[in-house]
């Protein structure tokens, strides 16, 4: 009999929680907001399914219901993967300077 | 076009490189090519998405567009934004997370075929769990993250919003979410998966209200973790790798935040969750105690303490943010070091509005990061130290946590500061903190007051020295 693959996606998720939990105790606390601000672009992933979503239409009509939902989530999840993303940048820049200024 | 298999090993290939970025963070050193790869596992998901469906025509265009509108909105976000909005950000950015998962729930629901997870009004079974979970988690994340928001950005008052039966309330909803869900995977009704929506915006919004202002950093954390569970889910319904695992990171980063942020007050998850802490029930006990003689001085006095100091512990809290303080205290500290005088930073975890809120506003003002310490590792040093220099922190240094068994926080972890020689405490007046209770700091024998604002007292102070 075969495997189901739901119990495959299931092994990667279960492990990708081990995984996250001890790469995320190894963050020393004073990074911790760029951690979060990372999460919150790494999750903004969420766009592949957006993208999906908003390529359903065809040919001669781009626009329905489902796809205009799935243009509105493209947005919003490409305003948290730039805006994460970069304010991320910023922020360990800044920790970068002090070397400099000691 | 390129085969599922092929997608499935570059999705796994960014799924790792977002590991990768988290790893980075260990250090500040390696944390910019951390970011570096993150972003790349962004790029390689982003297109082997569009390489998979092949679909180049019209609709590609628009998804270009709408990937460039909201692109260009979060760049301008992000290098507009000030360090000390830093809590407001995020918690906005969680809410636009959790609407996206929504929305994608909602076009799968409506448009199954284009997911391959069957025809409308007959989704597979497993598929449609998973999408009805996505979905009820995004929800609750934005409308949580919302309230958040709301209350960071002093829109909303930041004190707790309770009411009889709140939680009974919570409680029904929550078992109504479940049996929703239940009722939705049985019957695929699409009334039945708009109402689910609904309840679960409503929830968001009603366990966010009863806690208050300085539990800000749980809550951040906590729907930090929710934005990943919901991308896990989308990521199930989706069958796709990076999702699931990016879900399950951010998923339980979120909750190793909230975990340690609740260390750091000494409380349980549930307690701060059912929210209501710091409520104004508490202060009648504190107003027998006011009568108690003060002694106060002026930047000139604070500046003598300092200047006759060898050693100096900066204990800074939210007040330094509100009063954007940073760079003012930076310059103090600069002129303090001309003197051949030692300067370190003290944070306790839940100073600010969020983990690591004054890591970030002292970097900002180009204090190096290798004189910013943690509680455990600069707590013993207090004893030692001529002039504790306290700005805008207050119940994180009260002792009555260490001495006091009746106390709220009795046994949450706090900074000795009154084991220093003198302790300068910046405070705009004598008015107890956020857990509602007098701080015995402001009557020791060693303790002098500077009632002032953070900012403009720091800088009278470096004028004077």
């Amino acid at each position: 009999m075969e495997i189901d693959p739901l119990i495959f996606r299931l092994s990667i998720f279960i492990l990708s929680i081990f995984v996250g939990y001890y790469v995320v105790w190894s963050v020393t606390p004073s990074l911790h907001t760029p951690l979060m601000s990372v999460t919150n672009a790494i999750s903004s992933v969420i766009i592949v399914g957006a993208i999906i979503a908003g390529l359903s239409g065809n040919s001669e009509s781009v626009f329905n219901i489902s796809s205009i939902f799935g243009f509105l989530a493209i947005a919003l999840a490409a305003i948290n993967i730039f805006g994460g993303f970069l304010v991320t940048q910023r922020m360990l820049a800044m920790y970068k300077k002090k070397k400099i200024n000691k | 076009m390129i085969s599922a298999n092929l997608s499935a090993v570059f999705y796994l290939v960014s799924g790792v490189l977002f590991i990768l970025a988290l790893r980075g963070l260990s250090s500040p050193e390696t944390s910019r090519q951390g970011n570096l790869f993150g972003i790349l596992g962004m790029i390689i998901a982003v297109t082997v998405t569009f390489l998979s469906i092949g679909n180049f025509s019209s609709g590609f265009i628009f998804v270009l567009i709408f990937i460039l509108v909201g692109g260009s909105i979060g760049a301008f976000i992000a290098y507009k934004i000030p360090m000390t909005a830093m809590p407001e950000l995020v918690a906005g950015f969680h809410s636009l997370v959790g609407l996206a998962a929504v929305f994608v729930a909602i076009s799968a629901f409506l448009n199954p075929e284009a997911f391959n997870l069957g025809q409308p009004g007959n989704i597979k079974l497993g598929s449609l769990v998973e999408m009805s979970i996505g979905a009820a988690v995004g929800a609750i994340t934005f409308s949580g993250s919302v309230i958040a928001f709301l209350k960071l950005q002093g829109i909303m008052s930041g004190s707790p919003i309770t009411f009889k039966g709140q939680h009974f309330i919570n409680a029904i909803i929550l078992i109504s979410i479940i049996v929703l869900t239940y009722l939705l995977c049985s019957t695929q009704s699409s009334n039945l998966f708009w109402i689910l929506l609904t309840v679960s915006f409503l929830i968001g919004f009603l366990l966010i209200i009863p806690i208050g202002g300085a539990d800000m950093p749980v809550v951040i954390s906590m729907l930090n973790s929710y934005s990943g569970w919901a991308a896990a889910g989308i990521g199930f319904t989706l069958e796709n790798t990076a999702l699931i695992i990016t879900g399950a990171l951010v998923g339980s980063s979120g909750a190793i935040l909230s975990y340690i942020m609740c260390k750091g007050m000494n409380r349980s998850f549930f307690n701060v969750i059912l929210g209501g802490f710091g409520a104004t029930e508490d202060t009648s006990t504190g107003s027998s105690k006011e009568q108690r003689p003060v002694k106060s001085g002026n930047a000139d006095d604070a500046a003598f303490l300092m200047k006759n100091a060898s050693s100096v512990i900066i204990v800074p809290g939210y007040g330094m943010a509100v009063a954007q303080a940073q760079h003012a205290l930076r310059e103090m500290v600069d002129t303090l070091k001309k003197n051949d005088i030692k300067v370190s930073y003290a944070i306790h975890p839940v100073a600010g509005r969020m983990p690591g809120h004054m890591n970030v506003l002292l970097a900002e003002a180009n204090v190096p990061y290798d004189e910013v310490f943690e509680l455990e590792e600069i707590n013993n040093d207090f004893a030692n130290a001529d002039v504790a220099f306290v700005i805008g922190a207050n119940d994180v240094t009260n002792p009555v946590a260490k001495t006091d068994p009746q106390s709220p926080i009795y046994g949450m972890p706090v900074l000795d500061v009154e084991k220093c020689k003198s302790v300068l405490f910046v405070k705009r007046s004598l008015s107890p903190g956020y857990a509602g209770i007098d701080n015995d700091l402001f009557y020791k024998e060693n303790t002098l007051m500077l009632f002032a604002d953070a900012k403009k007292m720091t800088e009278d102070i470096t004028k004077n020295l």
